[in-house]
């Protein structure tokens, strides 16, 4: 057994795993953090996505003992208890999921690629979802649901940033 | 004719025709939904499976004791175990049988040889790698045509002494002798083989269950992902012999099923097996790769058609014989009396006298196969089949493809419509959604540009799919699933504070009914959607119903809740006229309440209603609000559409490119509006996938070639079009609401509207005919070999 030290949406955990288990199961099984879901068994559907210091990962394709030392942010950890990211309001405001299964890859791959890119074009956004799968939507309301999100952040964060102290 | 629904209650209320936002989403987006593994009980166990790498071989010895030895391991099961309770077969939904675990044989490659229980997932695991197997390889039949041989080995030995062949039945419909004197008479006669390839739902949930055997109650909970868990649970019952009340089935939340969680795997029963034995809850959790090589497929239909027409394009006959590859057992989920599902409604949405259509079921060393993928029994096979035909006899005749559709579709004046092949259409307005479609793609502008890019050796193909559904099934005198007839229900409890809790006999799987069916009550009885809750899933609780697939949830339990409803309003009317002191046949209802004629300040409120059922209502008459309904549709219904496709091919790569795709849907009335454009858009994704990306091979020994999501290509945002959506509305005229359903369409209707565009981009090069999917390789190749370079 190796003992896993790490911050999970803000939380530090330390978990005893065997070498070969994966990140998603530390999460899923481990620590009860079930929004992060299982999808494939070969890295290509992305419903495990978590963002692992700051960068969207696969969680199925990362060892539990790879992410000791670092910081984890599940879809639990995206909004404060009872409120909502931009991206999960804009899900829901432009009808982003249907079954709900690869909404969370969705939201972690969507919010990575927002912290890099704060208005991407539609074509931005379907190369950003080329490791994500969604069986309900065709993609087409997911895509919608990312631009609003875009700009309803670039006018959040203009306004913060008048309202800010000089 | 058409006549379009008006909204009739405020946003507030949110009834028929609003885009209310989905109740059911707040959890979802937070990652708090409930899916099959996320659930986990104390003292639970893990299953895992034994899977034999051949397709066809006798099983000479398994032998468990290394596997015992692993640590965590509990138990192994293997058929030998279950023959000794009679649990080695189970019957399909089709009426077939299929091993739970084989005894002597096995018939596919990663056909379930075992199952290994113990106390992690890592260690059932590797109690799956300890298992030790020996095999004697046997002769494959992969290709269904040769396994009609009269020197094929028999697959199923277990069958009657008669039926020691590899034919499982033979079915038609029609009339063969008027079909061939139309073909014979005919000016103008084309025939064709289309291939419809095996492919897979590959719902991004895979399946799963956790079996709970309570011994004290006797009692057995099993927590699993089907589309149909009423079925499950009477199914459940005949072949355990536990008492029905004592099973439960519980389905939570889905991720996906698109038929693909319709039948019972045997993953499920021996979940069951093992908590039965071992007395403690077992989890089974599907792979991805064990999904997509041993869950039930759709399609393999082998189709030879032939079409005889005027020559000014006047279609006066069809005659389609098909070849259905089902594996090695039909696993299918067909209602009884219909083997080959609805294919009959392959005559389409055109009108001419003369049609027949058989098909023959046969044995393969396959997964079991036919169920559906997003697809209503076997309609997209018959609207693929004479989309392409009517295509095809367009281009050979020199017509314009949307021309010969309009000259030969069936007249909305002609509805209700009789087909030759026995089916009434109950609407339908088929020149208006093709007429939509055009102009709203700029279908003449589209030519023009076509004519211009073809002279400069650039190749663009325009194409066209108008096409009929057939869905809600269905009528009890034709439907039953293993005798269980196609109903389905709603059962509605209105408390006191005018709050409203409503369970359903169907399911979810993402369709928002937990949304729509609150806005079928919402428009019925004027309660806000906000307060109303849905409940399904539960068959403790939930009234009997035969679950959600073939687009009937609207169609039958949509019905069913507006009957409930229309039950309660009537008893609310009483309730009433009582605290009026009217006369109820005084009392009219509008926007949620009764009011005395010509007084309308005289009036209650559903709420006001509902307080007084519970604490003053009139003597004589039962106290409480509720109602259940069951409802037995009287027809199925006839939902339709025009889409038109425009593709560019790469001639250097062989790539087809989907430039712009409009799909012009007709559902009848609908309930929510962004619901149902969100359906239209995966339907179409779903159907794009199988036109372009997606299909199960197999090598001739019998090797799955696509078992993976490395191989089995699942469309991504970055291939799928951005679709352009256009309504018109025909509502059913038997329904009570006069929705017609929606789920499947854009699956049924896409895949001829792009292989049509890719045909009519290389019609002028000789090419009649491609068959799905539209693979670079494969348009390389005929390019090629059409002397046709970059
Ligand atoms: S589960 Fe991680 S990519 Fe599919
Ligand atoms: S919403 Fe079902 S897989 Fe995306």
């Amino acid at each position: 057994m190796e003992s896993v030290a790490l911050v999970v949406n803000g939380v530090a955990r330390t978990v005893e795993v065997e070498p070969r288990r994966l990140l998603v199961q530390l999460i899923r099984e481990d620590l009860g953090l079930t929004g992060t879901h299982v999808g494939c068994d070969t890295s290509q559907c992305g419903a495990c996505t978590v963002h692992m210091d700051g960068v969207a990962v696969k969680s199925c394709t990362v060892l539990a003992v790879q992410a000791d030392g670092s910081s984890v942010t599940t879809i639990e950890g995206m909004a404060p208890e009872g409120g909502l990211h931009p991206l999960q309001a804009a899900f829901w405001e432009k009808h982003g999921l249907q079954c709900g299964f690869c909404t969370p890859g969705m939201i972690m791959t969507a919010a990575d690629l927002l912290a890099s890119d704060t208005d991407p074009d539609d074509d931005a956004i379907r190369h950003a979802l080329e490791g994500n799968f969604c069986r309900c939507t065709g993609y087409h309301n997911i895509v919608a649901a990312i631009r609003e999100a875009a700009n309803k952040m670039q006018v959040g964060a203009a306004t913060s940033a008048e309202g800010a102290p000089r | 004719m058409a006549t379009e629904m008006q909204r009739q209650t405020t946003p507030e209320v949110g009834g028929m025709g609003h885009s209310v936002k989905r109740k059911e989403d707040p959890r979802f987006i937070r990652g708090a939904g409930q899916f099959i593994d996320d659930l986990v009980l104390p003292g639970m166990l893990w299953l895992d499976i034994v899977r034999s790498p051949y397709a066809h071989a006798t099983i000479k010895s398994i032998d468990a004791s290394e596997a015992l030895k692993v640590p965590g391991v509990a138990a192994v099961i293997t058929g030998a175990d279950l023959e000794k309770a009679g649990l080695h077969w189970m019957p399909t939904l089709a009426g077939d049988k299929q091993m739970v675990l084989p005894t002597h044989t096995v018939m596919y490659q990663s056909q379930e040889v075992a199952a290994v229980v113990a106390t992690s997932r890592y260690a059932a695991a590797d109690g799956v790698a300890a298992v030790m197997v020996d095999y004697e390889p046997l002769e494959v039949v992969v290709d269904p045509h040769k396994a009609l041989l009269p020197d094929a080995p028999v697959l199923r030995p277990d069958r009657a002494a008669d039926k020691q062949n590899n034919h499982i039945w033979h079915w038609e419909s029609g009339d063969r002798a008027a079909a061939d004197a139309g073909l014979a008479a005919a000016e103008h006669r084309i025939s064709e083989d289309i291939y419809i390839p095996r492919i897979h739902v590959a719902s991004i949930e895979t399946c799963g269950c956790v079996a709970d055997w309570d011994a004290i109650r006797g009692q057995m909970t099993l927590h699993m992902t089907s589309q149909a868990p009423h079925v499950i649970r009477t199914v459940l019952a005949l072949v355990s012999g536990l008492p029905e009340q004592n099973i439960r089935v519980k389905t939570h939340d889905i991720g996906g099923g698109f038929g693909g969680k319709v039948p019972v795997y045997p993953g499920y029963v021996l979940a069951v097996v093992a908590s039965l034995t071992t007395g403690k809850p077992v989890k089974w959790i599907e792979d991805r790769s064990e999904n997509l090589q041993a869950d039930s497929f759709a399609r393999d239909y082998h189709i030879h058609a032939e079409m005889g027409a005027t020559n000014a394009g006047k279609i006066t006959s069809l005659k389609v014989s098909t070849i259905a590859d089902h594996g090695y057992t039909d696993a299918a989920a067909d209602p009884s009396k219909f083997p080959a599902g609805l294919f009959n409604v392959i005559t389409g949405s055109y009108d001419f006298p003369n049609a027949f259509v058989e098909v023959d079921g046969v044995y393969t060393n396959k997964p079991p196969g036919g169920v559906a993928y997003r697809c209503s029994f076997r309609v997209t096979e018959a609207v693929h089949a004479i989309e392409r035909m009517v295509d095809i006899l367009a281009h050979d005749l020199d017509i314009d493809p949307a021309k010969i559709r309009m000259d030969n579709f069936i007249q909305p004046e002609q509805m209700p419509y009789k087909t030759p092949t026995g089916w009434e259409y109950d609407s339908g307005d088929y020149p208006r959604a093709l007429k939509l479609a055009m102009d709203m793609i700029g279908y003449d502008d589209l030519r023009k540009e076509q004519a211009e890019k073809r002279a400069r050796g650039e190749l663009m193909g325009i194409g066209i799919s108008s096409f009929t559904e057939i869905v809600g099934a269905g009528p009890s005198h034709d439907f039953d699933i293993i005798g269980l007839k196609m109903f389905d229900s709603c059962e509605i409890r209105v408390h006191p504070t005018g709050k409203v809790l409503a369970r359903i006999g169907v399911q979810t799987q993402g369709q928002g009914h937990e949304t729509t069916f609150a806005q079928i009550i919402a428009e019925e009885l004027g309660f806000p959607v906000a307060d109303i809750k849905i409940e399904y899933g539960d068959t403790d609780t939930a009234p009997y119903g035969l679950g959600t697939y073939a687009s009937r949830s609207t169609p039958v339990a949509g019905a069913a809740t507006a009957m409930a409803a229309r039950k309660i309003k009537e008893k609310a009317r009483h309730l009433a006229a009582h605290l009026l002191e009217a006369n109820p046949d005084d009392l009219v209802w509008t926007n949620g309440k009764w009011s005395v004629k010509g007084s309308p300040d005289r009036s209650k409120t559903i709420q006001e209603i509902a307080f007084a059922a519970y604490t003053n209502h009139p003597q004589g008459m039962e106290p409480g609000l509720e109602a259940v309904d069951y409802y037995d549709p009287p027809n199925l219904t006839f939902p339709f559409g025009s889409y038109i496709c425009v593709v560019d091919i790469d001639k250097g790569t062989g790539q087809v490119t989907v430039r712009r795709f409009v799909a012009v849907d007709d559902c009848g009335n609908i309930i929510n509006p962004m619901i149902v454009d969100g359906q239209i858009h995966g339907g179409l994704t779903m159907g794009f996938a199988p036109s372009l990306l997606e299909s199960m091979t197999y090598d001739e020994n019998g090797n799955n070639l696509a078992g993976t999501f490395m191989d089995y290509l699942l469309p991504t945002a970055v291939e799928t079009p951005a679709w352009e959506l256009g309504k018109t509305t025909t509502p059913s005229p038997h329904h009570p609401i006069g929705a017609k359903g929606v789920g499947e369409s854009a699956t049924v209707g896409a895949p001829p509207a792009i292989a049509n565009a890719v045909v009519d981009a290389l019609w002028h090069l000789g090419v009649r005919n491609i068959d799905i999917p539209l693979t670079p390789q494969k348009i390389w190749a005929i390019l090629r070999e059409k002397g046709v370079t970059a």
